[in-house]
This record gives structure tokens, sequence and C-alpha cells, in this order.
């Protein structure tokens, strides 16, 4: 799992899961390797920026509470952990789970244990919710006036 | 000037304790919960952090709880924590059309690719009070909203539509909106003072701070004949909005979250010049979490302050929303409130010199009215 755009698939899924999901999926990692900060974990501000009528210049929207750390496992893989809000704990796991991911030895146990099932449950939340908005679809209709 | 006091300061600790008894009310009544604002006041939850400018909701909730439920007080408290936090990166452009959509309508496309949703909406309420909810025992959720077995498909693909920018465009009857040559940082009223003229970036970040109510009024104004806008909605869409972050330890862009936003898109006619054919033009406006009426005034007074722009006839002293100056100086409730509420603050020593002055006005103004009945007599 060294792949660019699997590593961004499944960053992106640990950063979308709630805190407590990830938790509790993480806590069924049995061997976690020793590991030191590159960058303990620290909060601070993400200007957020759009694009003017959405697709135009950019321009600052306003900012958001962001939390990012780095770690090094005890082989030298290293593990980055970025996520909106202020939780330095679920940055922490983001980063170990991005290192565990590249080592040969761990990354098939976290990918059946923590990331299969966040992707699986974040599936189910939005096709959920999506039933929900779809049943509100409208159509709406003119009216011919009288006159001809 | 306004000249320092000192003293009070035991009365302004019994004032800190009686704010706390006051905040929290009849001790019987269990206390809120961060939780229950977060979901049950989410609309407010919103607003504090459209202009608090800071997405986090605990954070709002917390702001809001602690302000006793006075949004601006709660937007100052979310803005002055803002400042004791590092910038640590700059997003990547949000993909509005991207967004999962919970809500979208155009009063103008009947028909736009992507269809309209229309979510969860107050708008055809009938506005009466309902009474069930004084009840919260009996409060009970629509089935519908609690669990997805009611619909005929309980499970969907989430609805993700392309924005408006793409109707109209072979015709060229819709303004388009492209990024500059170079897609260059904008402006940053965090960093740097207003100074004017300003360009339309900066407009947006300060009316995305702005407060509602102002906003809803300038915009409101424009469309009463105070300006010459007359706009039709051509989008509105709420809904979730992944947030990309590029890490440098990565060397490329991942999602860190989504956030809420609701996104508002108003067009108005152009009737052209000489050197532009006549088009639709828009107004655009964007705001945290779910907030319509925020987005809408937003675009609308974007639109009125182009107006020079497409040499519009402007009365910049009748027409205020046309006012660039005036809108922008003026939006801001951590300021205006601020300045407003700073005459609490003991003024004696000015005072005094007023009344000296005045003192003295009146002996004069009193003697020269004696000399001049003494002449007429």
């Amino acid at each position: 799992m060294t792949d660019i755009a699997d590593r961004r698939t499944a960053l992106g899924i640990l950063a979308r899961s709630p805190a407590g999901l990830l938790a509790e999926r993480m806590a069924r990692i049995e061997t976690v390797p020793a590991y030191t900060w590159l960058r303990k974990p620290e909060t601070g501000t993400l200007m957020l920026r759009g694009r003017i009528g959405g697709d135009g210049e950019l321009f600052n929207v306003g900012e958001a509470t962001l939390t990012r750390c780095t770690l090094r496992t005890d082989d030298g893989t290293v593990g980055v952990g970025t996520v909106l809000g202020r939780n330095a704990a679920k940055a922490e796991q983001v980063a170990l789970c991005d290192a565990l991911l590249q080592r040969p030895a761990t990354a098939a146990s976290v990918l059946s244990e923590v990331i299969g099932p966040l992707a699986e449950a974040e599936y189910e939340r939005q096709a959920r919710e999506a039933a929900e908005v779809a049943a509100s679809r409208v159509d709406f209709f003119t009216l011919v006036r009288g006159e001809d | 000037m306004y000249v320092a006091v000192k003293g009070g300061e035991r009365a302004i600790a019994k004032s800190h304790e009686l704010l706390a008894r006051a905040r929290r009310g009849d001790p019987g009544v269990p206390e809120l919960s961060i939780a229950q604002i977060k979901e049950q006041l989410r609309l407010a939850v919103a607003r504090v952090m459209s202009e608090g400018s800071l997405y986090d909701e605990d954070l709002a909730a917390l702001a809001i709880k602690q302000a006793a439920g006075d949004l601006i007080e709660a937007i100052f408290l979310l803005r002055a924590y803002r400042t004791t936090l590092p910038r640590l990166s700059e997003s990547q452009p949000l993909a509005t059309g991207r967004m999962r959509l919970a809500r979208r309508i155009s009063a103008a496309f009947k028909d736009l690719p992507g269809g309209q949703v229309l979510g969860p909406t107050y708008d055809y309420t009938q506005r009466l009070l309902d009474f069930s909810l004084m009840d919260e025992v009996s409060e009970t959720m629509p089935a519908g909203a609690a669990s997805a077995e009611a619909f005929a498909e309980p499970f969907a693909e989430s609805i993700v539509a392309p924005g408006i920018g793409e109707l109209l465009g072979r015709e060229g009857l819709l303004e388009a909106a492209l990024p500059k040559a170079d897609d260059p940082a904008p402006y940053d009223l965090t960093r740097d003072p207003l100074l004017f003229p300003v360009d339309r970036a900066t407009r947006l970040q300060n009316l995305a701070r702005g407060d509602e109510g102002f906003l809803l009024a300038m915009g409101y104004s424009t469309q009463r004949g105070y300006s010459t806008t007359h706009p039709f909605a051509g989008e509105i869409r709420h809904g979730a909005v992944p947030v990309e972050v590029f890490v440098d330890e990565l060397g490329f862009a991942v999602e860190v979250g989504e956030i809420e936003l609701t996104e508002c898109q108003l067009i108005t006619d152009f009737e052209g010049s000489a050197t532009q054919a006549p088009q639709f033009t828009r107004g655009y406006g964007l705001a945290f979490g779910h907030a319509e009426r925020k987005a809408m005034a937003m675009a609308l007074v974007d639109r009125a302050l182009r107006a020079r722009e497409f040499g519009e006839q402007i009365n910049l002293r009748d027409h205020p929303a046309n006012n660039e100056e005036f809108v922008l100086s003026h939006s801001d409730n951590v300021e205006a409130s601020g300045f407003v509420q700073h005459l609490k603050l003991p003024h004696y020593v000015d005072f005094q010199s007023n009344l000296d002055l005045l003192r003295r006005l009146r002996t004069e103004w009193e003697a020269a009215r004696a000399a001049a009945n003494r002449e007429a007599a």
C-alpha cells in the first residue's frame, strides 16, 4: 500500500470518519509499533479558500480549526495525520494508521480492521442521508394561463 | 478621547458571579449540553461560525452557551479565540460543485441538470407555533427522519450536480466566472487592513463574515429601489463539501474532513455597454452551515457593489448598498458592537469637560442676550 492514490484515499476515509468510530476500530489493532514524534499534534487554523461564483477567482471564505501531526515508527516509516477540528487523539490515530498502511507486515490488518469498515460505515451513512434527501426531490410545473 | 478610569474591581468580580448565575438560570432545570446546542440549534451554530469566521461546531456551540444565546456576543468569543491560534495552512479551493446536496433549488431554471431537492426548509411551513414541541416527552421524530425504511429506496447515491456556471454558457448569456491567469492568492483581511477601493475577492471575504441582519437590510434596500438590481435566484444549494489541504510531508493534497456550506448564485439582467454584450451577471454568496438568508443577502450585496464595474447609474449618497466604503466599513458586528457599546464605559472626564464648556457658552449667551435686550429697550 504505497501507491499515492491509495494513501490519499485511506487518509480521506480516516479524516472523514467520526473520531469515536475511528478509535473503536483502532482498538482492534493488536501490535502497535513504538513511534516518536517528528511533529507533535498541534492545533491551528486553516484558511478556507473558495472561488467566486464557484468556479472563478479565489477568495478567503473564513477559517476552520485544523490539527496535524507527523510520527515515525521504530522501523523508520513516517505517518502523517491532518484533520479538521481540534481532536489531537484523532490526528494521532490517523498518522499511526498512515504509517501502518505503509508497512507490509501491518497493512493488511489495518485495511481489513480499520479502513474497510470505516469506508463501509461512511457509505451507509451517506446512502441513508441521500435516500432521505431524494425523497424531497421536486418537479415544479408552470401553469398555462387563460389568455391563449 | 477616552480617559481611562480605575476602581470597581470588587464590583466587577461580583458582577461576573451574577453573570454566571444568570447564564445558568434555575439550577432545577437541566443544564444545556454542547451536543444539544450543536444538534438542536444548528442554525444558530451556523451563524456563529460564519460571522465568527471560524468553522468549528463545538466551539460555536460552546460560545452560544457561554453567551447565554446572545449570538453577537458568541461571535465575538469565537473571533477572540481564533486570534490565539496559529495559521497552519490554506485549503485547496472548495469545490462546491462536488457538494453532496442536502437541498438545491432554482427559481430561474425549472429543469436544471441534477434536478431540485427541497431538503429541510422552513419555506413551506405555515409559521404556526407547534405546541407539541412544548411537551418534550411526547416529541417524536417523523418516521422518515428517524429511519430510512420509510422511503421506497432506503439507500441511494448521494446527489451531486454541477453549478449553474455551465448553463447558458454556449450562448454566452450568463457571465463566465474564470480564475485569473496565475490564480493569485487573495488579499487576506485577517492579516491586512481594509483599504479602499478593494477587489471583489476582498469584498466577499468581508461579506462572508459580515452581520446577517446588516446584509439583509442592505440587500432588501436594493430590492425596494435604493439601487437598480432585480435578480433571480439562479441556484441555492446546501450540503457537505470535502476540504483538501496540500501536505508538505506527503507532497500531495489530502482530504482532511468535510464542512457544510450554503451557496447562492443570483443572476441579474445587464443591458450591455459599448464593449460588453447584454447578458446575465452574477452575484455570489457563500456561508458556513445551513444559512440561506445570509447567502442570499450576501449575493445581493455582492452584485450591488459591482454596479460601477458594469457602468450602472449609481448614486452613492442615496443608494448605500452601492457604496463599497459604507457597506464594508459597517458590516462587521464585532466592530460595530464594540464601538456602540463602548459608550457604556465611564466617560466622566469627557463629560466634565463638555459640561464646563456648555456652562461657559451658556454664560456668554445669557450676557449677549441681556446686552441685546438693553439695546432694544
